[in-house]
């Protein structure tokens, strides 16, 4: 009797202990992983680059093109036309477009068909890059979802799943669409996507300024580093209350309005 | 055999129409040709690596500084003797080798190889 009991004691006390290591360690692996996160960002090195937008400065230049025209002069965005054909990095659209959630009967009178400069929000969670089949587009460590032009097949994916239309498709050959081509950036040719590169060439050449925010006549754009607490962008989003596109969606936008 | 004449006569044009680059160049006189790129030195006259390494495998070359420069932030290709030069098909290739067409497409189109570089990369000839 003893001697069967303690059989049965054996038996429960190595399926526990099998289910304890089993579920347990990865468990504390996880809590222990999350344990040293002291805060968002803490754990990542170096920058993180993001644009805040101040509508209230850009919402009194009235048709004001600058930001436009310098981006797409620097990088070679044709100009087709064509609303269908449309390629743009930077673009204005009417509030109500830019925040559709904010939109209502009683919307400030100010912010009704405002003219809002809209961009490639860099997301943390980006949805063009989860489905990209090619890897072409992708996150880098500081923040900037870069797109390799050598590696798009043209599927437009990505252009699907971007919840903000920051992606355009080259239906054709851009060069004869090009008042003036920058030798100093590549065309695109026909049959790739492409968007707001946050200016990565420039960065890469030390120029920490986009072109959008340096030609910007009233000062309304703001870029940079979040991870940095004594910088622009931080001391901005401390003092002023910010909207950010569809963050519902879970993309974790990083471009900030000012309103 | 039956219609000897034709049938021969058919083999013999055949012949001549397939051989046409054989005979034709033959008669030009021109059977040995060659390319002669234009080695333009406007820049200096050293490469990012010796001559013959660049003559045999420029485009793998390119394609490694590709994928560094796009994808991994590899901005500098460190030469043999320790000359630093950007990783750039137009600000460091281009900047010396200035005639794309006496130097790139001589040999590209005595090869019929396509390069795509130039759909997107923009070219900048000397004097122009």
């Amino acid at each position: 009797m003893e001697h069967g009991t303690n059989r049965r004691e054996f038996l429960k006390l190595t399926g526990a202990a099998a289910v304890g290591i089993g579920c347990g360690v990865p468990i504390l692996a996880a809590l222990a992983k999350e344990g040293g996160k002291a805060g968002p960002g803490a754990e990542a090195k170096g920058p993180r680059w993001v644009m805040v937008v101040d509508t209230r400065k850009c919402r009194h230049a009235d048709g004001c093109r600058e930001c436009i025209d310098a981006c797409h002069r620097a990088h070679n965005v044709p100009d087709i036309g064509t609303e269908k054909e449309e390629v743009k990095w930077i673009w204005k659209e009417s509030f109500e477009k830019a925040f559709p959630s904010q939109e209502g009967e009683y919307l400030m009178e100010e912010l009704r068909g405002m003219p809002t400069p809209l961009l490639c929000n860099h997301c943390e969670n980006p949805p063009c890059v989860r489905v990209c089949p090619t890897q072409s587009t992708w996150k880098r460590e500081d923040g900037v979802v870069m797109m390799d032009m050598h590696r798009c097949i043209g599927c437009r994916y990505c252009i699907v799943a971007c919840p903000y239309g920051s992606r355009s498709f080259n239906w054709r050959d851009p060069r004869p669409y090009l008042e003036e081509i920058d030798p100093g950036y590549p065309t695109r040719t026909k049959g790739v996507v492409e968007k707001c590169n946050f200016c990565a060439d420039r960065m890469a050449r030390g120029i920490m300024t986009p072109a959008c925010v340096e030609k910007c006549p009233e000062g309304a754009l703001v870029f940079g580093d979040i991870r940095d607490p004594e910088s622009e962008v931080r001391k901005i989003l401390r003092e002023k209350y910010t909207l950010r596109r569809k963050v519902s969606l879970g993309t974790d936008p990083h471009v900030f309005y000012v309103l | 055999m039956y219609d000897k004449g034709k049938i021969i006569t058919g083999i013999v044009v055949f012949l001549l129409l397939v051989l046409f680059p054989v005979w034709y160049s033959a008669l030009a006189g021109r059977t040995g040709h060659v390319p002669d790129p234009v080695i333009s030195k406007s820049a200096g006259d050293r490469c990012v690596e010796p001559a013959e390494y660049m003559r045999s495998s420029h485009m793998d070359l390119l394609d490694a500084w590709r994928d560094d420069y796009v994808r991994h932030g590899g901005r500098a290709h460190v030469a043999p003797d320790g000359t630093r030069y950007e990783k750039s098909l137009v600000n460091t290739c281009l900047r010396c080798h200035d005639n794309k067409s006496e130097f790139c497409d001589r040999c590209h189109d005595y090869l019929g190889a396509k390069p795509i570089c130039w759909d997107c990369h923009v070219v900048v000839e000397r004097g122009r």
